[in-house]
């Protein structure tokens, strides 16, 4: 049985960057409480492969997943995305913006124009492209919630992540921004910040066991995140537990921004 | 289904105590937690009251393994705190939940008025008594290398107010408990957070939303155009409490409505 506050039986979800790492996480969890999950990210096969998984393995009560798949750096893909959605289902509920690119490592001063271009139109403008193109359907049925995957590197300065850090700040603004212009049609927007979790994307910062072993000093709880402890939150936030927060960033990181410089 | 996955929002086996839990955010929190599996100890100061609730929570239960037993405290009393804690311990063999809700605030009005006894009560209250129960429960926490402890704060420790100041000052003091508390005890897996609303409509706070007028103009300065319900606030320290949250501590969740992320209302 779905409890009853974490039930999202009913609710259709768009997530980006879905078929791995924290994104393919929040789609498993998100339709393992119900709801109906759109899985997308460049590849189609991968999509196609990842939502079929979901349908075999973590699909409860009327939940489905279908894959669409969706370059978010293209306007007319995330347009088709959300249409796509539309057609399929007649409504989109929740819209989990998670995809984002860091294709430069290095001083901010010194990277190209053409990289902070692509870190800036990918992590940040694309998601306000989404969440105007969802915002009108979630208006008119005065229901919405947007989830927004930031980071605490948006929290703090880096010596190597500038620029990424720069996207991720702006989105915890763009959700205070949403709250603003959305609120008041009872759509909630949050961003979720965690610290280094283990994926694909970020397999260069814990994939080296010595590097590991340095990284998680820096954690109170004596590890690195994994995808799950991300997407529990998510399912919180699109939820009725999540009805009445909104403008938020939620840090989850294993205690890391309560103790800098404590641990190390 | 090959497999079942684990449930994120299941309590089921773990024993929380809840102060201040036979009203308001309080009872909302114990509700839900007996409702997801948990053995749930009910604590205010009047026992029958404790009792009472915690009947109710057993009778509404409906099949679910949890259990709520009542449990009288009065937080700003030593020995009614262990006797709390031991009274949990000796009927279910440990606290894996500690959830400090219970909170005074005796003086509205400025800073400069405030009586020194109204100022230390607030402070004992509202942060020395988390500091005891937060004490008694964490060496079995250690022991286990599990537990959960959640503060209910207040977006009130966010800003300065012109009549609560001593009890915002406390609810911003217990933000910083929590990050202390996640230093001291997070490589034992405890985890440590703060949930802070804005206003909710409980008997608290009453004196802040039973006006119609005032509640239509409040209502109005949130984005999301409404003051809480208990049931939201509680939903969100639940799920920390669950695996859902099992890596995140040391924060302070506000849960507001939208309040403090932006005024609808143009400030340049």
């Amino acid at each position: 049985m779905i409890p009853r506050m974490y039930d999202l039986s009913g609710k259709v979800a768009i997530v980006t960057g879905s078929t791995k790492g924290i994104g393919r996480s929040i789609a498993e969890q998100l339709a393992h409480h119900g709801a109906r999950v759109v899985v997308s990210s460049r590849k189609a096969d991968a999509c196609d492969a990842v939502a079929a998984e979901i349908n075999a393995k973590w699909v409860r009560g009327p939940a489905e997943a279908i894959a669409v798949p969706c370059h978010i750096g293209h306007k007319d893909q995330c347009r088709h995305l959300v249409d796509r959605t539309l057609a399929k289902w007649g409504q989109v509920d929740i819209l989990v913006c998670n995809a984002a690119v860091n294709p430069y490592m290095g001083s901010l001063m010194e990277m190209p124009d053409e990289a902070f271009d692509k870190i800036m139109s990918v992590n940040v403008r694309s998601n306000i492209w989404l969440a105007s193109m969802v915002g009108p359907h979630m208006k008119a049925q005065r229901d919405g919630t947007i989830i927004v995957i930031s980071s605490t590197g948006g929290l703090r300065g880096s010596a190597v992540l500038g620029a990424y850090g720069l996207s991720k700040a702006a989105d915890m603004h763009l959700v205070r921004n949403l709250t603003v212009e959305y609120g008041p049609y009872n759509i909630r927007s949050n961003c979720i910040a965690p610290a280094l979790v283990r994926t694909d994307f970020a397999r260069a910062l814990w994939e080296d066991p010595q590097r590991y072993e340095t990284a998680i000093r820096s954690y109170p709880l004596g590890r690195i995140g994994e995808p799950e402890d991300i997407s529990g939150i998510a399912v919180m936030l699109a939820s009725k537990a999540g009805a009445w927060i909104t403008g938020q960033t939620l840090v989850v990181d294993g205690g890391a921004m309560a103790a800098i410089g404590r641990y190390a | 289904m090959a497999e079942t996955p684990e449930e994120m929002f299941d309590l089921g086996g773990k024993v929380a105590i809840v102060t201040g839990s036979t009203k308001g955010i309080g009872r909302a929190i114990a509700e839900q937690m007996a409702a997801l599996g948990a053995r749930v100890v009910v604590s205010s100061r009047k026992a029958d009251a404790c009792d009472q609730v915690a009947a109710e929570i057993n009778a509404a239960l409906d099949g679910s393994a949890g259990e709520a037993v009542g449990i009288p405290c009065h937080i700003l009393h030593r020995e009614q705190c262990e006797a709390l804690v031991q009274r949990t311990v000796d009927r279910w063999g440990r606290v894996d939940i500690l959830v400090c809700n219970a909170a005074l605030n005796p003086f509205l009005g400025s800073l400069r008025d405030i009586p020194d006894e109204a100022f230390d009560k607030t402070i004992d209250a509202n942060i020395k008594s988390n500091v005891w129960l937060t004490n008694l429960v964490i060496p079995g926490m250690i022991e286990r290398r599990d537990g959960v402890i959640l503060i209910i704060g207040s977006t009130g420790g966010l800003r300065g107010t012109e009549n609560l100041g001593t009890y915002a000052m406390t609810k911003a003091a217990d933000m910083q408990l929590v990050r202390n508390l996640t230093v001291e005890w997070g490589r034992y897996n405890i985890r440590a957070n703060c949930i802070a609303p804005s206003l909710v409509k409980t008997d608290m706070a009453k004196a802040l939303w039973s006006d119609p007028r005032r509640l239509d103009i409040v209502n109005r300065s949130y984005p999301l155009q409404r003051i809480g319900e208990p049931d939201e606030v509680a939903a969100i320290a639940v799920a920390l409490a669950s695996r859902a949250g099992q890596w995140m501590t040391g924060q302070t969740i506000v849960v507001d409505g939208g309040m403090m992320a932006g005024s609808l209302v143009s400030e340049a």
